[in-house]
């Protein structure tokens, strides 16, 4: 794979305040996606994993920290972004059913975009929707039916053709198929690989499902409680995971077959809940649920290293950089 | 049939709206042993949650049970009068909803909503001891693995996480639950190492308790390790019924199949494919089988008549022309 970084994220800090303290959604969180590749973020609710894609996307602006889109930077909030960045990224909502407007067609939905960024100089906007239309393998009369009468598959792709039809090269795809049943999950995601090959998208995909995530980024990360603590690329991910937290993850992970069971790490059995994000415990903020917890856990914050190359992990348990085989 | 505690038959459930007739349950047969645990999986809008209502006798007011008969200890379940009833809800059998936010009210506290039940549960002619029904409470959440009860009482349930108020409605449920259990997704709304723990306290609970469970999910991969027999549900019908263990290693139903092959594997190796299609709308569906749209063995017949349950051995049922019938 090309090593041509499309987005780099560098020590990127979302602080919320609140009237009971201040909540550090994302707290010093780095990465870069490459061009054509997805990269995936896991974590549970309340990690800061869509709080990270909303950032990209300029929902808000970040509290500290940076980032570059193609060179650029872009760590400003979205009403500050030129028209020609917004049309350059792109982002799709876990819930299709609130994030498309009810009173409006799919057709109208389609062709906001369109309009927005006036991408039809000729004003024939119906015959650029419906080739949108083809594309996500919608039926043209569906173009006058509203979202509502739609079942949540049509809905995600309406929701996809609509952050198609700029041209991105860049989507963030947040939690596109949590909502979904899976056997309509299995199509969304067939449908965002073929464009990303075909249109040479690169892809931010946040999601908390770990089996989803073996088959579709090439580098995964896992956040938890606003930080990165362990980054890899899939493979070794999958086959030597070494962050506590992630073998966790991965031994609560229900699974079919006995080649998944045996896949698994040493069984690390999942205890307590992941802490409120206004009482971050001191230390690594996983200290209290780890079952290898050691002294130094509680007092000092782990500090991310390249245990292997292109493996980093945040753990007491792995202090020093890269080891030989 | 002996040692059997529920035995529904041929249920034909439809619900009343404004367009029409959605014409749901299709001729439905579960069957739960004592002790026994039983999952029924099936994909959104397939009725599992209609099955279990009905069960319950919970259905919606626009809800008509068009056929069939749903047998619990001897009571038909469905000619029961209010009272008989209440005294199964009291004491015998209980649900546990997929969203424990919507199942709590969020303006009582978790003692208040606990204490009604446990006073409800365990009333008889005398009122029952204010400090018995507390202490009753207490037990209750200890045994959902809550910590800190005394504390739980007197919170409200916004002041909890989602994985305590799935443990308060556990607990909740055990009240009155002395014989089944039935459990609508209780992990689905959660995080999957939360969602690792609740499965496991529930497992543990009704192996201790010596309960009968039907667990109704999605998550294919969520029921393996938990029951001994499994429904696959289609769009209202029951399209396969088999040991747990059967059904996973010899799949017959072309439904089955393909959502076994859908659920995306960790030991990566692509992405499986979709079903194509859609479930059939309830309104317009005919007698023909619910799945024929769908499959790609279909042939004429199967767009004509519904197949009926055929018993291929071990246990294993199929609702699928491929294996008998013409």
């Amino acid at each position: 794979m090309s090593a041509e970084e499309i987005l780099v994220v560098k020590g990127l800090k979302k602080y919320f305040k609140t009237t009971r303290g201040v909540v550090k959604a994302v707290d010093d969180v780095s990465f870069s996606v490459m061009k054509n590749e997805t990269f995936g973020l896991v974590g549970e609710s309340g990690s800061g994993k869509s709080t990270v894609g909303h950032v990209i996307m300029g929902i808000y602006g970040p509290t500290a920290g940076s980032i570059t889109f193609s060179g650029k930077d872009i760590s400003m909030g979205v009403g500050r972004r030129p028209k020609e960045l917004k049309k350059q990224l792109q982002i799709v909502f876990q819930d299709p059913a609130s994030s498309l407007n009810p009173r409006r067609t799919i057709g109208q939905i389609l062709g906001l975009p369109l309009r927005v960024h006036h991408l039809v100089p000729d004003g024939n906007y119906a015959e650029k929707v419906f080739e949108i239309m083809d594309l996500i393998e919608l039926p043209r009369e569906f173009a006058v039916r509203y979202p509502g009468e739609q079942g949540g598959g049509e809905k995600q792709a309406v929701a996809i053709g609509r952050a198609l039809a700029t041209g991105p090269s860049f989507i963030v795809l947040d939690e596109p198929t949590s909502a979904l049943d899976v056997s309509i999950q299995a199509k969304i995601i067939n449908m965002l690989m073929r464009f990303q090959k075909e249109f040479n998208l690169s892809y931010l995909f946040i999601t908390h499902n770990l089996s989803v995530m073996r088959n579709v980024a090439q580098r995964v990360g896992i956040m938890y409680l606003g930080k990165i603590v362990e980054l890899a690329d899939t493979p070794e991910f999958f086959s030597k995971p070494l962050h506590p937290y992630t073998k966790m993850l991965l031994s609560a992970v229900p699974v079919i077959t006995r080649e998944e069971e045996a896949l698994k790490p040493e069984k690390v059995t999942s205890t307590g809940e992941i802490s409120g994000a206004l009482s971050v415990p001191p230390g690594c903020s996983f200290h209290p649920r780890c079952p290898f917890v050691m002294d130094v856990c509680s007092k000092v914050v782990p500090l991310q290293v390249e245990y292997k190359k292109g493996h980093y992990v945040a753990c007491h348990l792995y202090p020093s950089a890269i080891n030989a085989e | 049939m002996t040692g059997q505690l529920l035995e529904v038959n041929d249920l034909h459930i439809s619900y009343k709206v404004y367009e029409g007739l959605l014409r749901v349950l299709n001729g439905v047969s579960i069957s739960v042993g004592e002790k026994e645990k039983v999952g029924i999986i099936g994909e959104s809008g397939c009725g599992k949650t209609t099955t279990m209502k009905a069960i319950m006798r919970i259905l919606a007011a626009n809800a008509m049970v068009a056929g069939g008969t749903i047998a619990y200890k001897g009571h038909d379940i469905l000619r029961l009068g209010r009272q008989e009833l209440m005294r199964l809800h009291r004491t015998s059998m209980s649900m546990i909803f997929q969203d424990p936010t919507a199942a709590l009210n969020p303006v009582f506290k978790i003692g208040d909503q606990l204490q009604d039940i446990v006073r409800y549960s365990e009333w008889r002619s005398s009122v029952p001891n204010k400090q018995e029904v507390r202490t009753r409470a207490v037990e209750l959440l200890k045994s959902a693995a809550l910590p800190e009860p005394e504390r739980i009482l007197d919170s409200y349930p916004f002041q909890l996480s989602g994985g305590m108020r799935q443990r308060v409605c556990i607990a909740m449920s055990l009240a009155s639950a002395k014989d089944l259990l039935i459990a609508d997704e209780p992990g689905t709304s959660l995080d999957v190492t939360i969602e690792d723990q609740i499965m496991r306290l529930l497992k543990q609970i009704v192996e201790e308790r010596g309960l009968s469970v039907i667990l109704i999910s999605h998550s294919i991969g969520a029921v393996k390790g938990f029951v001994t027999k499994l429904y696959v549900m289609y769009a209202g019908m029951m399209v396969e019924e088999a040991p747990t263990e059967e059904l996973f290693s010899n799949p017959l139903h072309p439904y089955t199949q393909n959502l076994l092959k859908a659920v995306p594997k960790l030991t990566g190796g692509g992405v499986p494919e979709g079903i194509a299609g859609r479930i059939p709308s309830y309104l317009t569906i005919t007698d023909a089988c619910r799945f024929g749209s769908r499959c790609r063995f279909a042939k004429e017949h199967c767009h004509i008549n519904a197949p009926p349950a055929f018993d291929v051995g071990n246990g294993h049922k199929v609702a699928c022309f491929l294996y008998g019938g013409s």
